[in-house]
């Protein structure tokens, strides 16, 4: 692949999750984590899963990654069953999971190195050209410890975009952010995702998140964890985290989960 | 500067209360030797060439031993850290073993090796390997899980997971167990350069057990201080460069 293709060519992707469980066993119990999940992702859709925490949608994005095994189903990512992780579907983690003992640039080309057909010259042009778009180039050799939070995640998001993943998986990456940061990486994911195409699947507890990043919003509820409804949002980016609209649809992602919440508190009693 | 200045005027203080209590004469000088009559005796062994002779046989059974036990106890801290079976067989051994004062080895390896080489490397082995396992072990459990599962998605592979990223994630226990496992390294070797006599090579720790012999406290004391700056070379030499790679990456280190 020349370098030309690596830095602009979106490579298709289309993923498939099938009636996919898993449980959690335990000493004392077993846990119904995840029950007959099915979700279908077009190729450089943008899908936000929002539900509270201990919904299982962290342990969804495990096994879309390949991280865990499902006990029934199972994920389709271009017509191949996942069986382990690999460099099509990176995530991003909530914590930093940033290397101390390499730097930002180090991080970045980290991934890369594990992506064969490039010569070593075009992984550190693509390593720059990464850490440019999430506007760290003048921090390439800048230690993790010395990054910012939203430093830390934009370096993060760098690696994971590097190695030009065919998905992207994000689990609830700004969680740990303070509000001024995490408002500015709406803006930055937003513009990235314009410019590169990639599927990508978000989890978040963040219903005003969800609405402003989605293409389609799935609401999931816990135990066990079930997708309950799905929302279209149509709104036309770049959006503003702090618009109207966004607040709109916010407040009925709100709803539904509540109405769900109360729903499963009156029949599970 | 200023630091220096200051860590300059403390050794020196050092010297002369030392030099002070010899001229009180409270003691006899067979037993405490002035600081000049020492100075002496590190002049001329060195002029002589028994020290820089005796410091190289001593450093070369260090660094052999030393060496060996590296290239065994990583691999076994690995492998204790990564199997279960290992970790409560290996495991177990390795710190029962660590617990066991290394000159308690000299007995054993004299009638196993006899008066050679053989027996004083063994001694120094055994003082490293057991310490340099636990902190391999330590390290490899204490490193963030995520670490190895964001490497996975990254495409990463059993053999390359554990060189590039369990490896380098635990550096900080590595260098402390390397660290701790040269201390018992030169500990063991002086204990048993000091019990055994062996014919292929005086070392310090055998002008210290003539020293001794002799009555001759300069020579004690000389080749005591002989020891210390050796040790102090070798931490300055071959960890400090580690500990600041360490403190720079990891921002520790700072007060």
């Amino acid at each position: 692949m020349s370098l030309q293709e690596e830095l602009q060519g979106p490579p298709p992707a289309k993923l498939i999750v099938e009636h996919v469980s898993k449980w959690f066993r335990q000493k004392r119990q077993t846990v119904h984590a995840l029950d007959d999940i099915s979700l279908e992702v077009a190729e450089g859709e943008f899908i936000v899963i929002v539900g509270p925490s201990g919904c299982g949608k962290s342990t969804l994005l495990d096994i879309i990654a390949g991280l865990e095994k499902p006990d029934k189903g199972q994920v389709m990512a271009d017509n191949q069953p996942v069986l382990n992780p690999g460099r099509h579907r990176l995530v991003m983690f909530q914590e930093s999971a940033l290397f101390p003992w390499l730097n930002a640039f180090g991080n970045v080309m980290f991934g890369l190195k594990l992506k064969p057909g490039l010569r070593n010259s075009e992984r550190r042009e693509v390593a720059k050209f990464f850490l440019h778009l999430v506007g760290l180039e003048k921090f390439m050799e800048a230690n993790v410890h010395e990054l910012s939070g939203g430093m830390k995640q934009r370096v993060a998001l760098a690696r994971a975009l590097a190695p030009n993943p065919r998905v992207l998986l994000m689990d609830e990456p700004f969680a740990a952010l303070d509000a001024m940061t995490r408002e500015q990486l709406y803006g930055d994911i937003q513009r990235i995702w314009e410019k590169r195409r990639k599927t990508i699947i978000f989890v978040t507890h963040n219903v005003r998140e969800a609405a402003c990043l989605a293409d389609r919003v799935m609401i999931m509820s816990p135990t066990p964890g079930r997708i309950r409804e799905v929302f279209e949002v149509t709104l036309p980016r770049p959006r503003d985290f702090n618009s109207i609209q966004i607040a709109q649809h916010a407040s009925k992602l709100t709803a539904a989960l509540k109405g769900h919440a109360e729903h499963d508190a009156v029949t599970n009693a | 500067m200023r630091r220096s200045l200051l860590a300059i005027l403390f050794f020196v203080s050092l010297v002369a209360i030392w030099s002070a209590i010899v001229r009180g004469q409270i003691w006899s000088p067979v037993l405490l030797p002035s600081p000049l009559s020492v100075w002496n005796y590190v002049l001329s062994a060195g002029r002589d060439g028994t020290l820089f002779s005796a410091s190289i046989v001593t450093l070369r059974r260090l660094l052999s031993g030393y060496a060996i036990g590296l290239a065994i106890g990583l691999p076994l801290g690995l492998l204790t850290a990564s199997s279960t079976f290992v970790e409560d067989t290996i495991g177990v051994l390795a710190l029962g073993l660590q617990t066991l004062p290394s000159v308690c080895w000299v007995p054993l390896a004299l009638l196993w090796f006899g008066q050679t080489e053989s027996a004083m490397l063994f001694v120094v082995i055994m003082g490293t390997v057991w310490s340099v396992v636990i902190a391999t072990d330590t390290g490899v459990r204490t490193i963030p899980p995520i670490y190895a599962r964001a490497a996975r998605t990254m495409g990463s592979r059993p053999f390359h997971k554990w060189t590039r990223v369990i490896l380098p994630a635990s550096l900080p226990y590595l260098v402390s167990g390397m660290k701790q496992g040269w201390a018992f390294a030169w500990r063991s070797l002086m204990a048993a350069e000091i019990y055994v006599t062996i014919l292929t090579g005086f070392g310090l720790g055998h002008l210290l057990h003539y020293g001794r012999e002799l009555n001759a406290m300069d020579q004690v004391i000389g080749i005591m201080l002989v020891i210390i700056v050796i040790g102090l070379l070798a931490d300055k030499i071959l960890f400090s460069p580690w500990e600041r790679f360490l403190h720079r990456r990891w921002g520790t280190g700072k007060r």
